[in-house]
């Protein structure tokens, strides 16, 4: 559905978007993930025609974003950043304006509408003017209007930013739902989110993707540290000779922990060392109290990948 | 043309939502009431024509105010991007919301037409030159939205549209007076752009092609700037 190709886009003296290629397929949702001024926004206001690319290309649902602009803006739907409305109209009255641009057919237009306000849940508002409407709500309008023409594709700049947890869970709610009928391309920097609700995720810093994959390999991927905490009663510094000797162990730390210690090793990702490790405690007869795989969370992988610059190796799904 | 209606339903309504189109019709319609009395009382004569010179010196102020938020409202909150990332093309919003705003000054002098029952009830008026000023009006106003327009899509702050919008306008009036000051080609095309010398034919009773061309065309041209300039986020 999104095809993008070496997209680049270039400002003054800094390339926002800096040569990226990835393609979304149909009925997706893909989340772009990424700090602050890393290009998502302008990725995105790249897809929906509001500013062109300097260079590369990109096609949306069929049609080239540069050449074909007025038919890629009739398939998608776009919820900026920040959610801009046009706070003194009435949010029924707003949503009319909306059809009308978006050229739907008189006679559809009330009940598109309608549909609209039910799935978004702001039906009993809709009399409401906008301006006086709490800024989740202000966030389903906003949603109720990228839905009304029923796009091919959905862009979602932040959907979530600024909403109270409830009205978070409510609105990722709507877009898991969006997704059994539409692409849908969302960024955001909360991680869970991603985990929750996208099939796919892209990482990206300054203007490079550097991770692609579904959050779950994605974890995997990085996960190949295998990262393990054990507590072991015993010699502190023994112990940590022995569990160096193993092959596949990396790095070890430890630090006192009651009577006890608390080891942190890292393996070099080629094998589970879980087995190993027990073994090694086991033969010196060391008491283990526990042994556990330290899961990444995406914040970590997050983390890691933004800051340590090293490229990703990335997997198209 | 659908897009363009819509846009147009739009301004129009945001106009009468905020109390913009209340304010600058009442102060409107106060100045224009003034100076309608004043010029009747020392001329003793039914026409418009003095009070309608003065009321458009108060057009000169009034119209940016009109147009001032037209474009520098949707860049500052951020609307212009769910504007112009739906199916519409930069010509359709510009030309929408130039209709919207020549509406909104199509109102503001329509209450006018009392002083001419005025004066029909109380005097025997020539109805040629109020007809002929009324359409040097409307010709006017085109132009003078169309400066606020292309003003507005410079900036996205509303006072400084307004003020510039002020500024364009009388010097775009008073530059027709600088040909007094001397001979030559160039006095001449100062005379032509300056809109005073158009529009005071229109108040003498006469409806002269040149006038008429040089209003639409010089509406059109600047609309077409701002069409242009709208387009220019794209190449800047």
């Amino acid at each position: 559905m999104i095809k993008v190709k070496n997209l680049v886009k270039r400002y003054v003296n800094v390339n926002a978007v800096d040569n990226i290629s990835f393609h979304v397929n149909e009925n997706e949702i893909v989340g772009l993930l990424g700090p602050n001024g890393a290009g998502k926004t302008t990725t995105m206001r790249i897809l929906t025609c509001f500013m062109p690319a300097t260079a590369g290309s990109a096609m949306v649902a069929g049609h080239d974003v540069f050449t074909d602009s007025l038919n890629v803006r009739q398939q998608i739907g776009y919820l900026p950043e920040n959610v801009p409305l046009y706070l003194d109209m009435r949010a029924y009255e707003y949503l009319m304006f909306r059809a009308k641009l978006k050229n739907i057919p008189r006679r559809e237009r009330r009940k598109k509408i309608e549909y609209c306000l039910e799935v978004t849940g702001i039906t009993d508002v809709q009399k409401q003017i906008i301006g006086t409407l709490s800024k989740g709500y202000k966030q389903r309008v906003g949603l109720a209007d990228t839905l009304i023409h029923d796009p091919k594709i959905l862009i979602l700049d932040e959907p979530t930013i600024g909403l109270d947890p409830n009205q978070i869970r409510q609105i990722r709610g709507v877009i898991k739902g969006l997704g059994q009928k539409h692409t849908v391309l969302l960024s955001t920097h909360i991680l869970p989110e991603v985990e929750m609700v996208c099939d796919r995720v892209m990482i990206i810093n300054k203007g490079k993707i550097v991770a692609m994959d579904t959050p779950a390999n994605l974890m995997k991927q990085l996960k190949t540290g295998s990262n393990l905490v054990l507590e072991v009663k015993g010699d502190g510094e023994k112990i940590k000779k022995s569990l160096s000797e193993i092959d596949t162990v990396e790095s070890v730390s430890y630090r006192k922990k009651d009577d006890a210690n608390e080891f942190y090793i890292n393996g070099n990702g080629e094998k589970d060392i879980r087995e190993a490790a027990f073994n090694c405690i086991v033969q010196n007869n060391y008491i283990l109290r526990e042994l556990k795989r330290q899961t990444i969370t995406l914040e970590e992988i997050f983390h890691q990948v933004t800051t340590t610059e090293t490229e990703v190796e990335t997997a198209n799904a | 043309m659908r897009n363009v209606s819509a846009i147009y339903q739009r301004e129009l309504l945001s106009y009468f939502y905020s109390p913009i189109a209340y304010v600058v019709i009442s102060v409107f319609l106060v100045a224009a009431g003034f100076f309608f009395a004043g010029n009747l009382q020392i001329h003793q004569q039914a026409s418009l024509k003095g009070s309608l010179d003065s009321t458009q010196f108060f057009l000169l102020l009034l119209t940016p105010v009109i147009t001032m938020k037209l474009f520098s409202d949707e860049s500052k909150s951020g609307t212009i991007e769910t504007l112009m990332t739906s199916p519409v093309t930069d010509f359709d919003v510009v030309f929408g919301k130039f209709l919207a705003a020549l509406s909104l000054y199509a109102v503001m002098i329509l209450p006018t037409w009392i002083y001419v029952l005025f004066l029909t009830i109380f005097g025997n008026p020539d109805f040629g030159p109020i007809f002929s000023s009324y359409i040097g009006l409307m010709l006017m106003g085109g132009l003078f939205v169309s400066v606020g327009l292309l003003v507005s899509s410079l900036t996205k702050n509303q006072v400084v549209a307004a003020v510039i919008g002020i500024v364009s306008l009388i010097i775009l009036w008073v530059i027709g007076y600088l040909s007094a000051y001397g001979d030559g080609w160039f006095y001449e095309a100062l005379k032509y752009i300056g809109t005073y010398d158009h529009w005071s034919s229109f108040t003498k009773g006469i409806v002269d092609t040149r006038d008429v061309i040089y209003y639409l065309s010089f509406t059109a041209l600047l609309l077409f700037i701002t069409v242009r300039n709208v387009e220019s986020r794209k190449w800047r």
